[in-house]
């Protein structure tokens, strides 16, 4: 047994552990406190040893759990001790005990600063460690330049710059606003050279944070990573101490490809392509090998691999591989494995379209549910969910339901709210649904929370197909022996309102429903009872001609509660005997309950709102918030029949933007696209009713409609006289929203978004979601208008008219004038397009909901552009054309201000996005870019465009651009959207000081621009 | 990035806490009860990954003594736990085949070659060389 070297504390610690109980420790323990506190309080006698001895003996007691509640100060003052003993301790102890926050630690900023930039590197190292893990906003103030400079001394050793680059990133984490990091990149690429691997494992860490911050300040970046990955998985020039069992630190590995999944996507050819090399390396030659440490290893890089390829979007074969891998790793035996195959299927579902391969291992993925292990469990769980749609939503819920009653306890309640959500989400028929959740009350009533059974009385009171159905399943789950209360909620719910639709059943008369549900009383809780009595009140109503029997035994109970405890029960039993005096009147009063308004499903909201706390964004949700847009798809195409609203489509599928690359036909991807995210709802335009939850409750817990609570007091007494059964009724809650709909999200950018790419949302609202997705040859352009309903109740008087410029043919197919609930329907548009313009095709779209009458006139994305196919060019080839179009009107140029400031791989992403072909090193300035192109109309054949934008380095908000074809046409109009896709017109109107864009004249541009600008002199050379 | 190291036996006691986010000791009092619960019964068969509140468990058991380190939920799972077992071997280089009782009677070291692991939450050094080396260096200037 090695020993501390220090006696006094090794006595301690063996007499601690000697204590026979609990109890004999605490006295030992006490014991030694009180003996330091003295020791303390006289400080004079203390020698530097003593001290830090009792300080350590501090730190051991509150590490067995006990709280130490003096002596801070003690362990803190040694921080400014001037030998390494006491000044160890010090700041070890100081960082175990204290936290941030502590005022403390205030006291000690200066020594700490002072032992950072003094010359001892021990002592820097020891502050630079507690600053590093337990630095607050005030040391980042204080020290975080000091920080970054010993980083990037190339006086320091190693060991203290892999510190500072530790200590920096906590500094930066806690308090991103405080440090300054403007310009690091620059830095950032310099120390990404460094060779010892100690340091490039803590600078990779702090690349993270900053790139997952910000990864536009960090492209240069990029290259090195790459190069990074390439030397560590070919294990070049890695040296024997960084290599873990016989894998090139693996961690450094992981943290590279960390970083690389920060950035959106990988735009120079070369690195993309070496980086794929290095990929597939991975992914194919990781073997399972017997040595647990080494299969660890290896599968931590894997799996980051698959990370990484899953972000890079890479080609579907190399997709396939993963899901491939996956599949395989599903199905080990060793759980760890099958873990981390799950995990990262239900990652894969959120960005890539791989539904259909992945429901194939659904059967596997069902038996992990059953796993003893819970971690497993919950992934399988996890998983099922996402993968759930259409299709297989009755299997997976139903597995779900049966898993339900052996699940254990910790686990319930979040399943019973996955089935629900899914139930609601996907079932193929809305009296599935309702038997789902009667289902999910029975066997898991106490996990089953009130949100969950308000939604399903929802449903029903705005189906008026599905009320009598309703009802029936209602009355047979209450001939079961042992009824769980909620249970008795929702049937005596339902009852009240629908039983008299079953009257002519056996067991269904008036007077039986009563008798049954009038068993339940007793056994209930006072907020159960409430909702009895409405019942009884509704049962009453409907019961024509009058029982005077059931009548009086009613009456008998409304008597009783007149005087009960609660006063909700209380009153109800008044008014409702009051009211059910009045005879043919009642039936007004107590008619049925109007149907709710819309409003976004509280279970859904709840599963958006799932928030997780990690020091980084993830890269996956990061990537899955730039995919902006999810268009609703078709998923039942069944025509509405005959004007009779169809139960059977509530199921609302998503799907992902489509990568640029998908080229396969329209109608076969409807059905399938899917990415299991939930509908994002931008949280700026929420839906109308801000608390949803709150009015949610509110209609329910008053259950019968005309009692509204702002006439409470009056309404007994007034209707003796005059009853006024309309007034009544229009406390009913209807919300009223007179053309107050907004749409969701910000229309201008969705059209902007939809310029770039060739699916997405159009427009939304709280009613109606409209995706667009388009396919474009030539001068052709087929568009598909997807109008998704979002509500349980039908869109009345839809009506969509295009409003087309003189440029463009387009004809719309027919638009159905309803929309059933929860359904889709798509409308096919063919575009023809006659000669260069950039005017813009309007939608003029509008629909009634209830009341309410929605209008919007929305921009087209059938831009010019769409109708450019890239074309690449030979350097020889394009020179050759620039030349032949000489000068305006058939080259024009001009230089652009106000620019939203891109770097220049964005920029030619932008391009490539606009359908103009960047060709990368075809001019031989870096800082400029070459594209080329060709513009098809039904006119004329395609006419080659060619494009140089030379931009400025020092200032990314001015560039000059020149556009070349051979018809003035179309160089102008090109050219003039082209500028308006630069110019950030929505951020900074002030500073844009672009001309109008319908100036009419062609503006010959001056090429008088000064001799430094570097574009200038290019020009002569083109 | 890891948020919290734990070092406890069978029976619960910690042998060492480190806390790379700042929570109130009561916090820390519970975190620790809550972790011993979660790990101590897992079936050794079982992952080696408990999702814990929002947060990640990666844990190993070596002999009687639960390391844990909580990580987020998006970390790489596998790259902490072989991160774990790394400590370990540098641990047993240090005190030449390590027990439960070099941790408890040399605490104070243990911490030392912690923070010359892991700083920040995030790992710094993976040379077991390297920091066996330091340690050799810090111990001369004692």
């Amino acid at each position: 047994m090695a020993l501390s070297g220090m006696r006094g504390l090794s006595v301690f610690i063996s007499d601690v552990r000697n204590c026979q109980n609990k109890e004999q420790e605490r006295l030992r323990v006490d014991k030694e406190l009180g003996n330091i506190r003295t020791r303390f309080k006289n400080e004079k006698g203390l020698t530097p040893y003593e001290k830090k001895k009792y300080v350590w003996k501090m730190l051991y007691i509150y590490m067995l759990g006990y709280d130490v509640d003096f002596g801070h100060m003690e362990a803190v003052s040694l921080i400014s001790a001037p030998k390494y003993p006491e000044k160890q301790v010090g700041y070890i102890v100081t960082s175990c005990l204290l936290n941030e926050n502590h005022d403390f630690l205030r006291l000690v900023i200066n020594t700490v600063r002072n032992d950072i930039i003094g010359r001892n590197e021990t002592f820097q190292c020891l502050a630079l460690t507690m600053v590093g893990n337990i630095g607050g906003r005030e040391f980042a103030e204080s020290l975080a330049p000091d920080v970054q400079k010993l980083l990037i001394s190339s006086s320091c050793r190693p060991l203290v710059r892999k510190k500072a680059a530790l200590c920096l990133l906590r500094l930066y984490r806690k308090n991103p606003d405080v440090v300054n990091v403007d310009g690091w990149s620059d830095r950032m690429t310099q120390l990404l050279d460094e060779r010892d691997l100690g340091v490039l494992t803590s600078v990779m860490s702090l690349l993270v944070a900053l790139v997952s911050n910000n990864h536009d300040a960090y492209w240069s970046c990029l290259p090195k990573c790459v190069k990074i990955l390439e030397r560590l998985a070919r294990n070049q020039d890695v040296p024997q101490e960084y290599t873990y069992y016989g894998i090139p630190s693996p961690w450094l590995q992981v943290k590279t490809m960390r970083v690389l999944q920060y950035f959106p996507t990988i735009e120079d050819p070369n690195t993309r392509r070496s980086l794929f090399e290095v990929l597939q390396r991975i992914l194919m030659g990781t073997d399972v090998v017997k040595n647990v440490n080494k299969n660890n290893a290896s599968h931590a890089v894997l799996f980051e691999a698959l990370a990484l390829v899953m972000h890079l979007d890479a080609e579907k074969e190399m997709m396939s591989q993963c899901v491939a891998l996956l599949g395989k790793f599903i199905a080990v035996r060793e759980p760890n494995i099958r873990y981390l195959g799950l995990e990262n299927m239900t990652r894969m579902l959120m960005v890539t379209d791989v539904q259909d391969i992945i429901k194939r291992h659904q059967a596997q993925i069902i038996t992990s549910l059953k796993d003893p292990d819970i971690s497993i469990r919950r992934r399988a769980l996890d998983l099922l969910y996402s993968m759930c749609d259409v299709s297989n939503a009755k299997d997976i819920v139903e597995e779900l339901l049966q898993y339900l009653s052996t699940a254990d306890f910790v686990m319930r309640e979040e399943l019973a709210l996955k089935a629900a959500i899914l139930a609601e989400k996907f079932a193929p028929d809305l009296s599935w649904y309702v038997d789902v959740i009667l289902q999910l009350i029975d066997k898991a009533g106490d996990f089953v929370s009130d949100d969950i059974w308000y939604r399903v009385v929802q449903f029903v009171t705005n189906n008026e197909d599905l009320q009598p159905y309703a009802a029936i399943k209602a009355r047979e789950y209450l001939d079961k022996p042992a009824l769980h209360e909620t249970m008795v909620k929702v049937s005596a719910y339902l009852l009240g309102e629908y039983s008299h639709l079953l009257a002519r059943r056996p067991g269904c008369s008036p007077r039986e429903i009563f008798t049954i549900l009038h068993e339940k009383l007793p056994t209930v809780s006072t907020s159960t009872v409430a909702i009895l009595l409405s019942t009884y009140a509704k049962i009453l109503m409907h019961t024509q001609p009058p029982d005077p029997e059931l009548q009086h035994q009613i009456w008998g109970i409304f008597n009783k509660y007149e005087s009960y405890i609660d006063v909700e029960i209380q009153q109800r039993a008044v008014e409702y005997f009051a009211l059910s005096r009045k005879g043919a009147a009642l039936a007004d009063i107590l008619a049925e309950m109007p149907k709710f308004p819309e409003r976004q499903s509280a279970l859904l909201r709840r599963a958006e709102d799932a928030e997780i706390d990690t020091a980084e964004q993830s890269a996956i949700k990061l990537r899955a918030q730039q995919q902006t847009s999810n268009a609703l798809v078709l998923t039942d195409q069944r025509p509405p029949d005959n004007g009779s609203v169809p139960v059977g489509q509530l199921a609302l599928v998503k799907m992902p933007s489509m990568s640029h690359s998908t080229d396969a036909s329209l109608a076969d991807q409807g059905l399938a696209q899917e990415n299991g995210t939930l509908s994002k709802v931008d949280p700026q335009a929420a839906p109308p009713s801000a608390d949803l939850l709150g009015d949610l409750l509110g209609p329910l817990a008053i259950e019968g409609p005309p009692i509204a609570a702002s006439s409470e007091q009056n309404l007994v007494s007034g209707l003796d006289t005059v009853p006024s059964a309309s007034d009544a009724l229009a406390l009913a809650p209807v919300v009223e929203q007179s053309n107050s709909v907004q749409p969701i999200g910000n229309i201008a950018e969705r059209f902007h978004a939809l310029c770039l790419k060739d699916s997405g949302v159009l427009y939304e609202d709280p009613y109606i979601q409209v995706g667009i997705k388009a396919e474009w040859r030539a001068h052709h352009g087929r568009l598909v208008l997807f109008l998704g309903n979002k509500n349980t109740s039908p869109l009345l008087s839809v009506k969509a008219l295009i409003l087309p410029p003189a440029h463009l043919k387009i004809e719309l197919s027919l638009v159905p004038e309803t929309i059933p609930p929860r359904a889709q329907v798509q409308c096919p548009l063919e575009v023809v397009n006659l000669c260069p313009s950039r005017d813009i095709a309007v939608l003029d779209f509008s629909y009634k909901f209830g009341t309410t009458m929605v209008n919007a006139k929305l921009r087209l994305p059938a831009v010019i552009t769409k109708f450019l196919q890239p074309m690449s060019v030979s350097a020889e080839e394009f020179f050759r054309q620039w030349r032949s179009l000489a000068g305006p009107p058939l080259k024009l140029q001009e230089v652009v201000r106000g620019v939203k400031p891109l770097s220049l791989p964005e920029m030619a992403n932008l391009f490539n996005s606009l359908r103009l072909m960047v060709t990368p090193g075809l001019d031989p300035n870096p800082n400029n870019l070459v594209a080329s192109t060709t513009f098809h109309s039904e006119s004329t054949q395609a006419m080659v465009c060619l494009m140089r934008v030379e931009t400025d380095p020092s200032d990314r908000t001015q560039l000059r651009m020149t556009i070349a074809s051979v018809d003035p046409t179309l160089t102008f109009e090109l050219k003039e959207f082209i500028k308006e896709q630069l110019v950030s017109m929505p951020t900074a109107p002030t500073a844009s000081t672009v001309p109008a864009p319908g100036t009419p004249q062609v503006q010959p541009s001056v090429p008088s621009a000064t001799p430094t600008d570097p574009g200038a002199m290019l020009a002569g050379l083109l | 990035m890891i948020r919290f190291i734990l070092l406890q036996n069978r029976q619960g006691k910690t042998r060492l806490a480190k806390y790379y986010v700042a929570l109130e000791e009561s916090e820390k009092h519970k975190v620790e009860y809550e972790v011993h619960r979660l790990v101590v019964n897992r079936d050794p068969k079982f992952t080696n990954f408990v999702e814990f509140r929002t947060h990640k468990i990666i844990y190993r058991r070596y002999a009687g003594l639960f390391f844990s380190m909580c990580v987020d939920i998006t970390d790489n799972e596998l790259a902490y736990l072989e991160c774990i077992h790394l400590f370990v071997e540098i641990l047993d280089h240090f005190f030449s085949n390590v027990c439960e009782l070099d941790l408890v009677f040399n605490f104070q070291k243990v911490y030392l070659i912690l923070d010359e692991f892991i700083l920040a939450g995030e790992l710094q050094e993976t040379s077991k060389k390297a920091i066996i080396d330091r340690m050799g260096e810090l111990e001369k200037q004692e």
